[in-house]
């Protein structure tokens, strides 16, 4: 018998007594907590967001490249990377900067390390855990890119920030890579105190677009 | 019933009493425990706190992993069709040595002589290094914690967080001692601030991560209806593999299946909350099968049995297997907490450990037998649990297993009724502890052992002056508040 069949053969003897169909416990629940109203849901993300030291900005949509240009500035980031499908104006500013811009024609994981900072858009952001999730679509780029560079700045509109958990489950199409981000990377392995900063960007920036 | 083989490491393991007695006398141990586990407590209580419905999540939880395990094959079936569907390739392991050698072959393929890899209980329960190693491969772990262990030559003692019981300056000194040996050498100026430490890591294993070629990795859960993988962590480490390397090779218990991708709705919520006492972790990875130019591009997954049936079989038991490892259980377990992880014998410690290491191997060794009695089943576990698996009643189950087995015969048999009869009643024990501390003002200078009735557990700790308190005494003193706002 072969492993697949024989592990499947003795669950089956294992669950011998379970006489329900499979499904018989119906829909999965939707337990959340539902939305106030969109500011409270927006404040109550950018406080979450905030509450994991990550930076918060909240602009209009004319002010994007600015607010960008100004999370570079303050980590001192000269070579930003810039996936395909962003916004272009979100870099206008830039132009004459000195912060070079750079695009993933392919990069290599080394070629990544030496990029200084990456500014992306994002699929949906949770207010009640401060969460940001990443779809890897053309606006994001794939996932080494938002991984491999020190600082992350990632734009999301107003719109796209739920209330909780599960409505951000059920938005998202999970034939598509995920990231779910929530602060900048960090370690709580020693003494169970939390350090910001291991492996991924060190410095996430969240710019609101409303 | 196919049962796990106890592994070489702790095979020879002696009873949980004995190895308590040898931790009880760790002093810097215990106090990195107590410190770290009162912390952990102290967040978990916040953000559980926050959620309103909590309640109904535990009931969700517990359910969405019900319908999984209970629907097994199916389930399982869905899973691996999906997978394939996608472009992974799907493996099954009846134990831990045919999953070894599934793994050892896939990177023998790709010629490669290193693996860089995820944290994963699965793959420390088969393992995986040792088989590994063997074969000539190199396995890095790029967990900070599981770093520490490894570079250690230590074993990890908690779930979550396995190098609990090292603080800072231990740390400190591991990194100057062995990171060079290994790789990039830590700074020489480094200090014990855990930022300079978390820095020391990233530089170390940048280099491993850049070049690797092939990643393992577990699973926290299999999505049947999609196919999709989700790992859980905080410090990128997990991205890192997940994302670089060409080949990606995930160990993952039958036990992991979720039914559908709207259960994360109930478990991410469930989960970050319970163990690192976050909102949520920091990065979760979620993918399914092969994303065309995006991360690895040979996707393989291993379902793993090694014991899991034989748990499944048993009505009561195989609630055991809804846990998701959080490790809530072991942080606000009065006994985790005095011993330490290592005196479980087992990857798998704590209250969960208790009750899955006897369950997944038997209870022939003496470890295992003795087990089901590292508890003295005050329910803190199960309120903690955010799947409620009901741990205090599948320990005294146990406990009738193995005084069955032993049919009451020999000494080893009336010791273990002896600790039974104890702690199977609460008022006995705080009886007999309170005994035991008065004693130690009467007694003087004089050893415990003797004294009639209080059984093995008073002998493991082999005080000469019983404790002015007792850790039951202890824990309603400093737990009574957190364990309301807990629950
Ligand atoms: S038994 Fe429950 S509390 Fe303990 S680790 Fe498993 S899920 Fe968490």
């Amino acid at each position: 018998m072969s492993a697949r069949e024989e592990i499947l053969s003795r669950l089956r003897t294992a669950t011998a007594d379970i006489i329900t169909q499979p499904g018989a416990r119906g829909e999965v629940p939707v337990i959340g907590v539902a939305s106030p109203g969109p500011e409270q849901t927006l404040e109550l993300f950018a406080e979450n967001v905030a509450d994991y030291r990550a930076s918060v900005t909240r602009c209009r949509p004319d002010e994007v490249g600015q607010a960008v240009a100004a999370a570079l500035v303050r980590a001192r980031a000269h070579v930003l990377l810039v996936p395909d499908g962003v916004d272009a104006t979100w870099v206008e500013p830039l132009r004459d900067s000195g912060i070079r811009v750079v695009r993933d024609e392919g990069l290599t994981a080394d070629q990544l390390d030496g990029i200084d900072a990456v500014v992306t858009a994002s699929r949906v952001g949770i207010a009640t855990t401060g969460t940001i999730v990443l779809d890897h679509a053309d606006d994001q780029g794939r996932r080494a890119l938002t991984l491999v560079p020190d600082q992350h700045v990632c734009v999301i509109r107003a719109d796209q920030v739920v209330h909780d958990v599960p409505d951000a489950v059920a938005m998202l199409d999970p034939v598509r890579a995920l990231t779910w981000i929530s602060g900048p990377s960090a370690t709580s392995d020693i003494e169970l105190d939390r350090v910001e900063g291991v492996h991924g960007p060190r410095t996430l920036d969240v710019v609101i677009v409303s | 019933m196919t049962l796990q083989t106890t592994s070489h490491t702790f095979l020879g393991m002696p009873p949980f009493p004995e190895a308590a007695r040898a931790a009880l006398a760790n002093t810097q141990q215990r106090r990195n425990l107590a410190h770290a586990t009162a912390t952990i407590r102290g967040k978990r209580a916040l953000v559980v706190g926050e959620v309103e419905r909590w309640e109904e999540l535990r009931v969700a939880g517990a359910d969405a992993k019900d319908e999984a395990l209970h629907h097994l094959p199916h389930y399982l079936e869905q899973l691996e069709e999906n997978l394939t569907a996608r472009g992974a390739t799907v493996h099954w392991a009846r134990d831990a040595e045919e999953a070894n050698r599934i793994v050892v072959d896939l990177v023998r393929a790709t010629g490669s002589d290193e693996v860089v890899k995820v944290k994963s209980m699965a793959t420390q329960e088969i393992e995986l290094n040792e088989a590994l190693e063997a074969a000539g491969i190199s396995a890095w772990e790029t967990d900070l914690a599981e770093l520490i262990v490894q570079l250690g030559h230590d074993r990890p003692s908690h779930i979550l967080v396995p190098a609990i019981h090292r603080n800072r300056a231990e740390i400190r000194e591991i990194f100057l001692r062995e990171m060079g040996t290994v790789g990039r050498a830590a700074p020489e100026d480094l200090t014990s601030e855990p930022a300079r430490l978390a820095e020391a890591a990233r530089l170390h294993l940048r280099e491993k991560f850049l070049r690797a070629r092939v990643a393992v990795s577990g699973a926290n859960f299999a999505i049947a209806d999609t196919g999709t993988l989700v790992v859980v962590e905080s410090e990128g480490n997990g991205r890192m593999c997940l994302t670089l390397p060409q080949t990606l090779i995930s160990v993952v218990g039958v036990e992991k299946v979720l039914p559908t991708f709207a259960d994360l709705g109930t478990m991410m919520q469930l989960l970050p909350r319970s163990s690192t006492g976050e909102r949520m972790n920091p990065y979760t990875s979620m993918w399914t099968g092969v994303h065309e130019g995006d991360g690895p591009q040979d996707v393989h997954v291993v379902l793993l049995d090694n014991g899991r049936s034989a748990v499944l079989e048993d009505e009561l038991g195989r609630q055991a297997l809804r846990c998701i490892r959080c490790s809530a259980c072991l942080n606000v377990c009065p006994v985790y907490e005095r011993t330490g992880g290592h005196a479980y014998g087992s990857v798998y410690p704590g209250p969960i450990g208790a009750v899955l290491n006897p369950q997944l191997r038997g209870t022939s060794s003496p470890i295992d037998k003795s087990l089901p009695y590292a508890s003295s089943l005050c329910g803190a576990c199960f309120e903690a649990c955010p799947v409620r698996i009901d741990i205090p009643a599948l320990l005294v189950d146990l406990r009738t297993k193995v005084v069955d087995e032993a049919s009451g015969r020999s000494p080893e048999a009336a010791s273990m009724r002896a600790t039974a009869w104890m702690f199977g009643d609460h008022r006995r024990l705080e009886a007999a502890q309170r005994a035991s501390t008065l004693a130690g003002r009467l007694l003087g200078g004089r050893s415990l052992r003797s004294i009639p009735g209080l059984g093995a557990w008073t002998q493991a700790r082999d005080v000469p002056n019983p404790p002015r308190e007792t850790f039951r005494q202890w824990w309603a003193r400093t737990h009574g508040d957190d364990e309301e706002a807990g629950s």
